[in-house]
């Protein structure tokens, strides 16, 4: 068996092509009105919570101000990432890889737990056996918080989907709140990029294997069964 | 050295990102894919919402203190201008293309009509949005007084404006055209159009941006295509830089 499923290293490669654009794109986007607001309405910055810096060319697709080409692209890569959502928590759901690797349980949140596993993974051998309690609260996180809320914002700030689904807007709070949580959801994505990253280049063959699939570890020994009943057959010499 | 692979693996990715993002962004292949996704966008929001899917209403008390004009906030015309300072007295709408009964049509006419109010949410491109509360004439009402022919397929609105040296323009399709909200309103919020939201007529296209909804209005015109019109982008905005023509994401 491998240690990566086949979905879930297709959604990996489609999903992080279509966050680094949809990220790169939404900077461009941001420097179109640079202030952020609470509520149904907002233009006018002094009733800003946020006044946002201009990003930089470097930062942002295409690497100069063009709002158009940002919105043609952040517009395209919303497909790939919306429908990977759902792809990838169908596939995670049906083939156990939530139940078995990213859900907690209350013992997980312990602060305890949390030391343990950060102690665990700095040792040699650290990410041997699954996912440790930090693994599944931060990887949790962000497939049951932030990529539903950085879709869902993102519908709730389109006027078409405004026009059949009002509700989504209000869940929110109004469509600049949406705006906002859209902005906050996407930096929290970023920081998990980074650390996500920076985790990832400490060995490459973690890299590798999200191509090839790798090998799941050897599971811990099996405690020790009762010893087996032998079957024998009248007639038959027991054991060969 | 284990560093080295890694490195010009990512080196590689980014160059490739670099370069293959300038040549993408030009290419056939690209727009053929935006226009893809555009039309996906558009079909799935008339697929859940219906042709006449309404644009939530607010409250009176929901509006925003002021109303933001963005974009062309004054007409240069002296027509224009000697009309604003009187109320408009010899304005006129047209209605015209591809109708069996072109009118033109007086301030005072357009006000006599039947009317709807609505107070919406104006969402700019940009990202900002204003609440104000809009009264006018349903666009479909005057297509159907003008008896506009069957085989109009877009709605072009002609506006007074002018940006960077062009006629400002825009237009929509007839599920857009016919839906209840799409109004050419004359007052916002109580009070004649002011200069910088579109004196003395503007569209309310509630299910778009606001780019969408073109101020200063002085014609409809029915067409079949709008490939002839500007650069053919549909729009002011579309030809200029590019935008949407479907402006519902």
């Amino acid at each position: 068996m491998t240690k990566h499923a086949l979905t879930t290293r297709l959604w990996h490669w489609v999903n992080a092509i279509a966050i680094i654009v949809l990220f790169m794109t939404g900077l461009n986007i941001s420097n179109a009105h640079r202030h952020l607001y609470w509520g149904h309405y907002g233009f006018d910055p002094k009733d800003a919570w946020l006044d946002v810096i201009r990003f930089p060319g470097w930062a942002t697709i295409p690497g100069h101000y063009h709002l158009a080409l940002a919105r043609d692209w952040h517009i395209t890569m919303a497909w790939p990432f919306g429908i990977g959502v759902l792809f990838i928590w169908v596939a995670m759901l049906w083939n156990g890889h939530f139940r078995r690797d990213l859900m907690t349980a209350p013992m997980d949140w312990t602060p305890g737990a949390v030391i343990a596993s950060l102690k665990a993974h700095s040792g040699p051998g650290g990410h041997a056996h699954g996912y440790n309690p930090v693994q599944k609260i931060l990887y949790g996180g962000v497939f049951g918080v932030l990529l539903p809320m950085m879709l869902l914002t993102g519908l709730a700030i389109s006027p078409g989907v405004a026009g059949f689904a009002p509700w989504l807007v209000d869940v929110f709070g109004g469509r600049q709140s949406a705006r906002s949580l859209h902005f906050i959801a996407a930096w929290g994505i970023f920081g998990f990029f980074v650390i996500h990253i920076v985790l990832a280049l400490t060995d490459w063959r973690l890299i590798l294997e999200m191509f090839t699939g790798g090998k799941r570890p050897a599971a811990e020994p099996a405690p020790p069964q009762p010893e087996p009943i032998p079957v024998t057959d009248e007639g038959a010499p027991a054991h060969g | 050295m284990v560093d080295l692979p890694r490195r010009s693996l990512l080196a590689g990715i980014a160059a490739l990102g670099a370069s293959a993002c300038s040549k993408i962004n030009d290419s056939e292949a690209a727009h053929g894919l935006f226009k893809a996704a555009e039309d996906g966008h558009r079909t799935l929001h008339r697929a859940l919402a219906g042709k006449q899917g309404l644009a939530k209403e607010f409250r009176p008390d929901q509006r925003s203190p002021t109303f933001r004009g963005n974009g062309s906030v004054t007409v240069a015309d002296p027509f224009y201008q000697d009309q604003l300072a009187k109320g408009f007295p010899d304005w006129k709408l047209e209605v015209r293309g591809l109708v069996e009964k072109p009118l033109a049509l007086s301030l005072a006419e357009v006000k006599a009509l039947p009317q709807r109010t609505q107070i919406t949410r104006h969402d700019c491109v940009e990202g900002w949005s204003a609440i104000g509360e809009w009264q006018g004439v349903q666009l479909g009402d005057l297509l159907d007084q003008a008896k506009v022919k069957e085989q109009a397929k877009f709605i072009v609105f002609r506006c007074a404006d002018t940006l960077y040296g062009r006629d400002y323009y825009e237009s929509i399709d007839m599920v857009d055209a016919y839906h209840p909200q799409t109004i050419i309103a004359h007052s916002l919020n109580g009070e004649p159009l002011p200069e910088k939201n579109g004196a003395p007529l503007r569209m309310r296209i509630e299910r778009q941006l606001g780019y969408k909804q073109a101020k200063y209005v002085k014609a409809i015109e029915a067409v079949t295509s709008f490939a002839e019109i500007g650069q053919g982008g549909g729009g002011f905005w579309e030809d200029v830089a590019g935008y949407q023509w479907y402006a519902g994401v």
